[in-house]
């Protein structure tokens, strides 16, 4: 099965990815890499956890942060007992702590949540949310206030003997912690609970009528998913050694949101390309632009607008074209599209990067450079130029898309016949 | 014992009485048919019997035991399934989806998280007899959303007897059918309803003297009439009020 070679090569690329970066030099590993990487490991978990309630039971959740947080925030505590010999426990078993953690604290919010479904739901983890974020300003002993809380992660426990000083070591327990979670969260979609969110997303009413109640199907997939989202935030803490408020927040929960929905709600995997994509974008353009959180902003409303089954509904759209052999056909439709994008695309960034430079480039001293061209932000030409490129590339995309859209239909029509 | 007692059942819906005491019994295993012009409440009486909405008075038994204060499921897992007049199925999942699920309670899996589905060698066989009851197994993969209107109606009643509820109430189930559609639904009907007890909405008289043992005339919220077929249709005041429109 292709799906299966699909995942085998992700795993070997995950595993292999940072010696490919290695400087055998220095015998160093590339530490950017390496934080990168695992951070898309515990966002993957996030992601995917979150889609248990939005993609599969249709629980649109304000609050997921609060449960990969308290992992977070356990897991801080659980290696500091570790570190005092108080819990005896080798560090590749704590992660599941921190999920028990996240279980305990989603049965409990879950019992209050789940009592409603759809937007009385959605206001309710609403609140949830900012609880715990109280909670955390004013809980110090757990919480630790502002700082955040601490800790080693060299606790000197390890089945395999291994010391977890490296970040290395760290980003292979994150793959293989990784690996567990979205096994076993894709085991649930194939037993009965897992169908029956499906079921009662779909219908919920219905699905009292064959014996079930649907609260109770939504308790548990909340309490499961908080399960997931706690072992995600017990990787972060071993990852970080430090858990602060923004682990349990609400931007990381609507992080979460982002990442499910830009990758696609309606497949499984699709939240791992959103999470992996978010890291990316994160982590790359974060550091060339003080701009970044607008493109993934854009990028979202974009996908709500145009793709609202996300980048992996995208893909699975391709699928009957494909199995029918006509994917070729759509080359030329494609490069079409290439240029008016890129031309909107640069448009964009250039008004946007302006914008930006014009503001809080000014005050931290930056200037704007292209192709080692310093651009004089007050001058009217690049303002010109950008606004010029974006209303082009916008009408000129506008055609382009009419035109796939119509060699699209063409061959769809086709391949249902 | 009667397989399902109303006594005296009234409904409101704010300050209008919709359901206006009714009373009726069914026989274990009895074919029984509720006739009425539309807006008669007939489709309320099954909201109120299978739980949808809360009754306003009167009482409402399933062999013997009180129901009318039970939750929806609740009311399912003692042996009672429903269908809905207007198609009520899981849209997005596939035909063979929607009647494993419809499956899963009465077979014992409740909320399991660890029995994987495709390994439930019984369960699975007893979702594929049923595709094939319905004459639904060419469309066995194909989203519910996206069936035919009459498909869609077949997978309701499917959907309905999977549970194997001992009574079994069907809301119209061949509303909107043709000719050749109503036969086939009225011997599938009759087929899955073996041995059930079966309280049945329909407009079509031809069906509803086919089929019934017994008929029952809803008008206004009240019954007019009740009994075998053949008394039914000699009632004076269900010709005047109902029938007579009807047969002309
Ligand atoms: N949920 C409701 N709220 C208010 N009125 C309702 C509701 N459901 C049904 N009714 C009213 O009850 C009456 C009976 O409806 P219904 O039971 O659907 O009739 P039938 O199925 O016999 O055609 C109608 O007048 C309808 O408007
Ligand atoms: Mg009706």
């Amino acid at each position: 099965m292709r799906s299966r070679w699909l995942i085998l090569v992700l795993v070997a690329v995950a595993i292999a990815l940072p010696w490919g970066f290695y400087d055998w030099g220095h015998h160093r590993h590339a530490g950017f890499l390496i934080s990168m990487l695992s951070q898309a490991g515990m966002m993957i978990i996030l992601a995917l956890s979150y889609n248990m309630l939005l993609g599969q039971a249709g629980l649109f959740s304000l609050c997921h942060a609060t449960f990969f947080g308290i992992g977070g925030y356990a897991m801080v505590h659980f290696l500091n007992a570790a570190g005092k010999d108080e819990l005896p426990l080798p560090m590749e078993v704590m992660p599941l702590l921190a999920g028990l953690s996240g279980l305990g604290l989603a049965i409990l919010f879950g019992a209050m949540a789940t009592k409603q479904r759809a937007t009385a739901f959605a206001m309710i983890t609403l609140g949830i949310g900012e609880l715990m974020a109280t909670a955390a300003l004013m809980f110090h002993h757990f919480f630790g206030g502002e700082g955040g809380v601490t800790t080693d992660r060299m606790i000197d426990n390890s089945l395999f003997g291994l010391t977890y000083s490296s970040g290395i070591q760290v980003y292979y327990l994150i793959v293989a912690w990784t690996l567990i979670a979205v096994a076993l969260m894709y085991y649930l979609t194939l037993t009965p609970l897992g169908r029956m969110a499906n079921a009662t997303r779909d219908n919920y009413e219905r699905a009292q009528f064959i014996g079930y109640d649907p609260r109770m199907v939504r308790f548990i997939q909340f309490a499961l998913s908080g399960f997931f989202a706690g072992i995600g935030g017990g990787l972060y803490a071993i990852t970080y050694e430090i858990v602060t408020f923004d682990a349990l927040a609400a931007p990381l929960s609507a992080n979460a949101l982002l990442m499910a929905y830009i990758g696609g709600t309606t497949v499984f995997g699709g939240p791992i390309l959103g999470a992996i994509l978010i890291t990316l974008l994160q982590s790359g353009v974060s550091l060339l632009s003080n701009s970044w959180l607008v493109y993934v902003g854009v990028m979202f409303i974009a996908m709500v607008i145009f793709a609202p089954s996300g980048l992996a509904g995208i893909i699975q759209a391709h699928g009957p074209i494909k199995r029918a052999g006509r994917l070729g056909r759509l080359t030329l439709p494609y490069l079409r599209l290439v240029l008016p994008a890129l031309a909107l695309l640069l448009g964009f960034v250039g008004l946007v990067e302006l914008m930006s430079f014009l503001t809080i480039g000014a005050a931290q001293g930056k200037k704007l450079v292209l192709f080692g061209n310093a651009i004089d932000v007050h001058a009217t030409m690049p303002w010109v130029i950008s606004a010029a490129s974006l209303v082009w590339g916008a009408v000129w995309l506008r055609f382009a898309a009419a035109g796939f859209h119509r060699v699209w239909e063409n061959l769809s029509a086709e391949v249902r016949r | 014992m009667t397989a399902l007692s109303l006594r005296d059942v009234r409904k409101n819906f704010g300050a209008t009485e919709i359901i206006r005491g009714v009373t009726l019994d069914i026989a274990p295993s009895e074919r029984h048919c509720i006739i009425g012009p539309n807006g008669a409440g007939k489709t309320t009486c099954f909201n109120l019997i299978s739980g949808r909405f809360p009754i306003s008075s009167g009482e409402i038994l399933l062999n013997g035991q009180r129901i009318d204060t039970l939750q929806p499921h609740k009311i399912n897992r003692l042996g009672l399934s429903r269908s809905f007049q207007i198609t009520s199925i899981f849209h997005r999942l596939s035909v063979f989806e929607n009647l494993r699920c419809a499956l899963l309670w009465s077979r014992g899996y409740r909320y399991s998280f660890w029995s994987p589905l495709w390994r439930q060698k019984a369960l699975n066989e007893a979702a594929e007899r049923l595709l094939e009851d319905l004459n639904l197994a060419t469309r066995r993969d194909i989203m519910a959303g996206l069936l035919s209107y009459a498909e869609q109606r077949a997978l309701e009643i499917g959907m309905t007897i999977a549970g194997g509820a001992s009574v079994i109430l069907l809301d119209e189930p061949t509303a909107g059918m043709s000719n050749t559609e109503t036969d086939y639904a009225m011997a599938l009907i009759r087929r899955v309803t073996q041995g059930k007890t079966l309280l049945m909405v329909e407009h079509d008289m031809k069906v509803v003297f086919d089929l019934a043992d017994t008929i029952t005339v809803l008008v206004y919220g009240q019954v007019i009439a009740s009994g075998p077929p053949a008394t039914v249709r000699a009632n004076r005041a269900v010709q005047e009020a109902y029938l007579g429109a009807l047969e002309e």
